[in-house]
């Protein structure tokens, strides 16, 4: 063991900063990362071993207890449970004789939960080994699990066809398939690689190049809104001996996926856009931040990083420009959602835990290993090469004033096609939800957890930056849904979750709002409960990253959106209560002690 | 290299060097505002949120925040301030701190703020998580009853190498502070005493000893927190 895990060290130069990445390398070797394990690394990465132990302790996949030879993680989004996941839970449970989060007796098998991985349109889905399995149904439970006990090889279980598109690749040979319902200036087929680069690079500088981002108005496509041209010539003009350019491709609001197409469909077309941002902005080294949950896509996209290279779109000169260097690795985060906050991503990427930086300073001026750094979305980088290939008033023509260009939006829940649909901004919920098949609906959730929960009186909003902004996760709910049970619960468990728990605030509140909410649904709710959630929930605001922030939006939105659903289960003409059961709560010590106690007032 | 500018908190007008962090530029106008997490000495990380002020409508930890020429800090007003005292109940729901048994009464900063802001009752439920004691260690007892989780062990107390003895285990309300056992066994006396006195609550005690100030003569015995600052 020993030797194999210092050669894992070596492999990552030894650098501390390298640490997800040899983690990820003993996990993925061993199932689980050993006391041993973590004694070798604090002894050649000069750490203590408590100080390893933090970072693993706060990724998912990451674990010091064996996951099994077999580690199957079964999704428990929202999405996934109206789809059938609870019969598929209750499957592998009866199948393997043991509960989620257990391992078998013999090591060979482990179940696990696991949020929102990217398969919203295709549910229920677990990943095994890396590994998705798509659409499962209690008969494939059963069939997987007695193929593992023969001991077949994971690629002999996905016995099923490949997905569409590139998933049949052949370094990727996926159940996963890509859906794509609607096709826009990303998703095109009209996409050259190496067009920009080559063509239009070599006769325009660096500042043209941010000049006709900010004239294209673009503004980033993660959620957050930033105008990129801003933050392209922010970056550009901060000092530092390095400038880096990292793609944040940690997609884990749950609903979203169209990260996960766009990098299987047109991983050049990011690529390329990375190496364009680096031209902009001066830097020649790439990162791209991918999510674990798609780990799958590892060889595929090291293929294509091999052939751009290998084209001349990466490495020295690239394009015949002198001095135009850039090179892109992929580094993997371990399951932690909130590393999509741009600055809990640096810390990621530097090996530590995933806690958001205070700002100021910002990531542009200094980010990853203090260096200036850009980070921005998949699609960002992805509608950058479009915007240089022709032009920022070209691409003004498209969507709104102050919203311009397409937006690629993650559709799934109660509709006849899930899939991605790349629209123009500036298209109402109305129209989307005609254009996908969704009937009876009682409410979307736009912008996932984090956005807002939507009734149809409000179906005439349109999507934009000044309206229903959204990083393009929709989440579409049936009249056949229960609201606070099956969606608002569920989405405040997982903000519970995943809090990185530096905050007092969001590492608390959530909870204390989640019981509340179990309160009210138990039947036990009286009026003064609503105000408290609403009065409470501020508290948030003063968290130090946007997941903090929103922490409360379930309960917030659904609260100012729905709240007849909360006023009918409150308990009638009750304002008040003490909160607990004064009776309840002693009667254990009073049957231990053989008292019995008088409670006048409750005669 | 002195440079001074102005800036004014809750209306005042106030100086202070520029790059100085508001918390600190406040102390030296003497206007105080309060902290849990934050040190002097440490990189501020603004995690327990409870120096929150307002500038320009948007809420900003004023340990991590330099003060501007021309900025204006709202510290003092209603809404800020029962913010302040939300956090405070709420770390106090979130453990369990039963002030009249701990070691640190009197020199605790959370019961200070509770003081402070007159808590009487949270208007939080009570977690009572079910939390552990480490005793394991030769020099010190780790209370996760108590624990707020600042950092403040986590970031002072290292060894020579710089290798820290504290870190954090886990995330979100799982997420705890514990001690690094083969580091634990090379703690000195002085080490001990400096991380039981970093920790502004009573989760640090070195062993062997308790209230060698008798309760009534502490640091907050006699004036509320933040009098040594505020005129």
């Amino acid at each position: 063991m020993e030797k194999i895990v210092r050669q894992i060290i070596e492999k990552y130069g030894s650098d501390p900063n390298r640490l997800m990445d040899i983690l990820i390398d003993i996990q993925e070797q061993y199932g689980y990362i050993s006391r041993d394990a973590v004694a070798l690394m604090a002894q050649h990465l000069n750490m203590s071993q408590v100080d390893v132990e933090q970072t693993i302790t706060f990724y998912h996949f990451l674990s010091t207890r064996h996951r099994g030879k077999y580690a199957i993680y079964l999704n428990n989004s929202a999405v996934a449970y109206m789809f059938g996941r609870q019969a598929i839970k209750d499957a592998f449970e009866k199948e393997l004789g043991i509960k989620f989060g257990q391992v078998t007796e013999d090591g060979a098998i482990g179940l696990f939960d696991t949020a929102c991985i990217g398969m919203n349109d295709q549910e229920p889905a677990a990943i095994i080994n890396n590994k998705v399995f798509t659409k499962l149904t209690p008969y494939r439970v059963r069939e997987i699990i007695r193929h593992m006990r023969e001991g077949k090889s994971l690629d002999e279980l996905m016995n099923e066809s490949y997905g569409d598109g590139k998933n049949q690749h052949p370094y990727l040979q996926t159940m996963v398939s890509s859906n794509i319902r609607r096709k826009g200036m990303i998703l095109s087929d009209d996409y050259v690689m190496g067009k920009v680069l080559k063509t239009i690079l070599p006769n325009i500088s660096p500042e043209a190049v941010i000049a006709e981002i900010k004239h294209s108005h673009i503004r980033g496509r993660g959620g957050a809104g930033f105008p990129t041209g801003f933050k392209w010539e922010f970056c550009r003009k901060a000092k530092g001996p390095k400038h880096y350019v990292v793609c944040n491709a940690d997609e884990g609001e749950p609903g979203t996926f169209k990260d996960r197409v766009i990098l299987t469909e047109k991983p050049e077309l990011v690529f390329e856009g990375m190496a364009l941002a680096g031209y902009a902005i001066g830097g020649d080294e790439g990162i791209l931040y991918l999510r674990y949950e798609y780990r799958y896509m590892k060889d595929y996209l090291e293929s294509v990083l091999k052939t751009m290279k290998e084209q001349n779109l990466l490495g020295d000169n690239i394009g015949g420009i002198d001095g135009f260097n850039f090179d892109i690795r992929i580094q993997f985060g371990a399951g932690a959602y909130v590393c999509g906050e741009e600055s809990a991503l640096l810390e990621s990427l530097e090996g530590k835990r995933g806690e958001p930086r205070d700002k100021p300073p910002f990531p542009v001026e200094k980010g990853y290993l203090n260096q200036p750094t850009i980070i921005n979305n998949v699609e960002t980088f992805a509608t950058a090469v479009r915007i240089i290939e022709n032009g920022g008033e070209w691409f003004t023509q498209f969507g709104t004033e102050d919203s311009t260009g397409t937006k690629i939006l993650s559709i799934s829940g109660d509709c006849m096609f899930p899939g991605v649909y790349e629209v123009n901004w500036g298209f109402n919920v109305s129209d989307m939800l005609d254009m996908v098949g969704a009937y009876d609906v009682q409410a979307v959730q736009v912008g996932g957890p984090s956005g807002t929960l939507i009734g149809p009186d409000e179906f005439h909003r349109t999507l934009g930056y000044s309206d229903l902004s959204t990083g393009g996760s929709m989440i579409i709910f049936g009249t056949q849904r229960n609201l606070l049970k099956d969606v608002v619960l569920n989405f405040m468990e997982f903000f519970i979750d995943e809090s990185c728990g530096s905050c007092s605030t969001c590492r608390n509140m959530p909870q204390v709002m989640r019981n509340k909410l179990i309160k009210i649904l138990n039947g036990n709710g009286v009026k003064k409960d609503l105000s408290d959630l609403k009065e409470w929930s501020k508290v948030l605001l003063a968290s130090r990253c946007g997941l903090g922030q929103t922490a409360g939006n379930p309960i917030v939105s659904s609260l100012k959106n729905f709240r007849p659903l909360y006023e009918e289960l409150l308990q009638k003409e009750v304002e008040f209560d003490e909160g607990f059961d004064l009776v309840a709560s002693v009667q254990g010590s009073c049957k231990y002690v053989g008292r019995v106690p008088k409670f006048h007032h409750h005669n | 290299m002195s440079s001074l500018i102005k800036f004014k908190i809750d209306g005042k007008e106030c100086m202070a060097e520029a790059g100085t962090f508001i918390v600190e530029a406040a102390r030296q106008n003497s206007i105080y505002i309060p902290t849990l997490c934050n040190m002097p000495g440490l990189k501020p990380k603004g995690s327990c949120r409870i120096c929150t002020v307002r500038i320009n409508g948007r809420l900003m930890t004023s340990c991590t925040t330099p003060v501007a020429d021309g900025m204006e800090i709202e510290s003092g007003s209603l809404d800020i301030i029962e913010l302040r005292k939300s956090i405070v109940e709420l770390l106090f729901v979130s453990g369990n701190h039963f002030c009249p048994a701990c070691e640190k009464s009197g020199n605790c900063e959370l019961q200070a703020l509770g003081y402070l802001y007159q808590m009487m009752v949270p208007r939080y439920p009570y977690d009572f998580p079910l939390r552990a004691v480490d005793a394991s260690s030769p020099k010190i007892i780790k209370d996760q009853n108590r624990c707020i989780l600042c950092k403040r062990c986590i970031k002072s107390i290292k060894d020579e190498d710089g290798k820290s003895f504290f870190a954090f285990r886990s995330r979100g309300n799982h997420l705890e502070v514990v001690l690094d056992q083969e580091l634990a066994a090379t703690m000195t006396d002085e080490q001990a005493e400096l991380a039981m006195q970093n920790c502004p609550v009573g989760s640090i005690l070195v062993k062997e000893k308790g209230f060698a100030t008798p309760i009534g003569k502490r640091k907050f015995d006699k004036q509320p927190i933040g009098s040594d600052i505020h005129v």
